[in-house]
């Protein structure tokens, strides 16, 4: 069984890997998904797999009776999971947000913020104050 | 004495949650700027019984180590709890003046807040997957920083940071995964004690290269340094400054805790891979600051040419070497944060941070200029400020080794720094304004004046503090060195049993 | 989306839904169940009141700002850790009331469930901002 978990993990990290190596930003974040989901599934055989019944602790009792599963790893990757998918909420929205601003999702087109020229790059336009508001940013607004 | 170390990390949170309902009011600053007041007050107290104990531990829920989450302060845990709340109410204070109203409705502070919590969080906890929750914690929050306002330029950045950073996010899960399945354990003091019993010494040394490489990319290392200057100076100047000072330090403490306390054990093969990528980390990042022409890129260079120093201290291994490493980690937030600052009055004042089209800021605004000199001398490393004692033991540390090359680059790169420090005196601040403005601080609204320029003058009076009073900060640096090679005492308070 | 079956089965399913959810939220504790799952499924009602009407009035319905109330869940969640330090404890040791005890029979009230409110409000208010958010984008 650990080998069969092990071959995929490998496959998993694997196809992340080329998905991660592609130009277009939204392929890599689906690469991001696969990996992480290898790593979930690393933790859970790390914790070593048993045939144990679910980590309960019977009413009236103060430790499980019979073999039960290791609940360590189990709760790890329900907060990696719990993480990972905030995380690539968060990044979905933000690609989503890159798209409609910049009209690419080619990483090799993204040079606003280290453009060629760089003469050209003018950051900052945020954050001028209160009292002399900036000039209005070019970009829409992120509701993030 | 265990509620100590949950005040700083609880005092930030509280904080954010009132300073986000209150978000569409001005209390809410205000309620930001008393928590960080708080925070500080907190972290101080914290020290003062670091100081007198060693190490401080606290058992959460009452779960005995290492079952349960600990916190645990030594005096590098607690130096930079310190050092977190000083820079995070220098940048509180500075956004009174910098950060449109618009920003705030959409939570800044709060997010700012949570931002903090995550690194504390991190310096003080004792757990390793407690870490991986306390550096998502400060993630989240530096992305929604990072791309508030949503500019362009802030979007372009922000993407290469998100996605970098979550590589190596994924990265330092991987180890913490194949770490428990080798040792069943992850409590950092219990690993300490663990991996000296793992037979399978290959596959250790295979983890603490991927520690190594996630924590890299945190640090901003060569050659996984590429997020940091494509994004730190697109967002607000108050949030590159807390990046800047704060972020790539969690990797570094980071880095130090690990190859310190738990991965020890083949030293002369992880250590060297340490020496050498620190030592090309530092000339990297100088020589893409000498390319940089604007004000907030070049300093982004010199935060990964700087993190060279750190990590060199550490790859040493050597009291001295620790040391070292412990004393630029203190020096060089407050430097670096301060010459950020600067470049955002500088910017607010002459109108941009590209070198070529601002100047007269000598003329116009000299005590700024006096005021950018302190930090750019102290980063380059000019007595007696507080970057030449962390310079002059770094470098000590390698001459006592004999390695005379590492030694040698450690300080050309020092010389090249001194040269983009130059390249930022003479075009911004010695010649006259490209477009004949006047650049000075008294055409700023007084409580925007004092805002922005309170957190400056008190960073660099903390440089020259260190700088010229540097006996008890090294005498501290020594002691929290030997308390990291000789981890007995942090074990013991963890475990709280003799190993 | 107008669908006469949808708008009328989602008014009796988000009803169920949400008092589905407080019953997960209250048997968390020694059963499945817990903050994290009801507040999904308290979510979930809400989720699909969108679908069947409109962000708007999925909005006026839940009366307070999901973001608010999701940070507010994390206030309230640390303030369950808190309540440990009145009894003298560490940080977020449970702290236990036993009410109307009478034999076996009694209503436990923990600030371990307080914590689980807070994480319940946390991932409600947190899933709706980010549905709410996406589904006027999109």
């Amino acid at each position: 069984m650990e080998l069969l978990l092990a071959i995929t993990i490998g496959v998993l990290v694997s196809t992340s890997v080329y998905l991660m190596l592609d130009r277009n930003v939204l392929r890599f974040l689906f690469g991001l998904v696969l990996l992480s989901n290898a790593v979930n599934l690393l933790i859970f055989t790390g914790g070593r797999l048993t045939a144990g019944a679910p980590p309960l602790i019977d009413a009236g009792e103060y430790a499980p009776t019979g073999v039960v599963a290791n609940a360590l790893p189990q709760a790890l990757v329900l907060t990696a999971i719990v993480i990972g998918f905030g995380l690539l909420a968060f990044t979905l929205a933000l690609v989503y947000r890159t798209y409609m601003t910049l009209g690419t999702v080619n990483s090799d087109e993204m040079r606003v913020a280290e453009p060629a020229d760089e003469s050209k790059l003018d950051t900052g336009r945020l954050g001028m104050g209160k009292a002399n508001p900036a000039k209005p940013a070019t970009g829409q607004e992120a509701g993030i | 004495m265990s509620w100590l170390l949950v005040y700083p990390i609880i005092i930030p949170l509280l904080t954010g949650v009132l300073a986000y309902l209150f978000r569409n009011s001005p209390a809410g600053r205000w309620i930001s700027v008393a928590g960080t007041v708080a925070l500080l007050m907190a972290s101080i107290m914290l020290m003062a019984e670091v100081l007198e104990q060693g190490v401080v531990a606290a058992q959460m829920s009452n779960w005995q180590a290492p079952f349960g989450i600990t916190l645990v302060a030594d005096l590098l845990g607690g130096v930079m709890v310190v050092i977190t709340a000083i820079t995070g109410l220098a940048t509180v204070i500075y956004t009174l003046s910098e950060i449109p109203e618009r920003m705030e409705r959409l939570g800044f502070h709060a997010l700012l807040q949570m931002l903090m919590v995550g690194v504390v969080g991190a310096f003080l906890t004792g757990d390793l997957f407690n870490l991986y929750v306390w550096f998502e914690v400060m993630l989240i929050s530096s992305f929604g920083l990072l791309v508030l306002g949503g500019t362009r330029e802030q979007l372009d950045g922000g993407i290469k940071y998100v996605m970098l950073n979550l590589v190596s996010t994924i990265m330092f899960l991987a180890g913490i995964g194949l770490l428990y399945g080798l040792t069943g354990t992850l409590n950092m003091a219990d690993l300490h004690l663990a991996v000296r019993g793992v037979e399978n010494t290959g596959l250790l040394t295979t983890i603490a290269v991927m520690f190594m490489v996630a924590f890299g990319v945190k640090a901003a290392m060569f050659p996984l340094f590429f997020w940091l200057p494509a994004s730190y100076h697109t967002p607000p100047v108050a949030v590159s400054a807390i990046f800047a000072g704060l972020l790539t330090k969690v990797g570094v403490y980071a880095l130090i805790r690990m190859f310190t306390l738990i991965f020890d054990q083949d030293v002369a093969f992880t250590h060297t891979i340490l020496l050498w990528l620190a030592v090309v980390t530092m000339v990297t990042g100088v020589l893409g600051a000498a390319a940089m022409n604007d004000f907030r890129r070049i300093l982004s260079f010199h935060i990964i040419s700087q993190i060279g120093y750190m990590v060199l201290g550490l790859a040493l291994y050597t009291p001295l070497g620790l040391m070292g490493a412990v004393f630029y980690l203190v020096h060089h937030i407050i430097v670096k944060a301060n010459l950020f600052f600067v470049a955002g009055v500088a910017k607010r004042i002459a109108g941009s941070t590209d070198l070529a089209r601002i100047g007269g800021l000598y003329a116009h605004a000299p005590l700024l200029a006096f005021l950018f000199l302190i930090p750019a001398f102290s980063l380059a490393g000019f007595p007696p400020l507080s970057g030449f004692w962390a310079k002059y033991v770094v470098v000590k540390a390698a001459l006592d080794l004999e390695m005379w090359f590492v030694a040698g680059v450690a300080l050309g790169v020092g010389l090249l720094t001194i040269f983009s420090m130059t390249k930022i005196w003479g075009s911004a601040f010695w010649p006259a304004h490209p477009d004949g403005i006047k650049p000075r601080l008294s055409d700023l609204p007084t409580f925007d004046r004092v805002a922005l320029m309170l957190p400056i003058v008190a960073l660099a009076a903390l440089t020259c503090l260190i700088g010229l009073f540097p006996e008890p900060f090294v005498q501290f640096a020594e002691r929290s060195a030997n308390q990291l090679l000789d981890p007995t005492d942090y074990v013991t308070t963890v475990l709280g049993v003799q190993p | 989306m107008q669908s006469l079956i949808l708008t009328t089965t989602t008014r009796l399913l988000a009803a169920l839904l949400l008092m589905f959810s407080i019953y997960a939220l209250l048997r968390g504790h020694n059963l499945p169940g817990g903050g994290f799952i009801g507040g999904l499924i308290g979510a979930t009602a809400f989720i699909l009141y969108t679908i069947a009407t409109s962000v708007d009035e999925a909005r006026a319905a839940l009366r307070i700002d999901p973001s608010n109330l999701a940070i507010l869940g994390v206030g309230v969640a640390a303030l369950a850790g808190l309540g440990a330090g009145f009894a003298g404890d560490p940080f977020f040791t449970g702290q236990w009331l036993f009410l109307f005890q009478d034999g076996d029979s009694y209503i436990p009230l923990s600030t371990v469930l307080v914590f689980d409110i807070g994480v319940y409000m946390a991932v409600f208010g947190g899933i709706l901002t980010l549905v709410f958010a996406m589904e006027q984008e999109i």
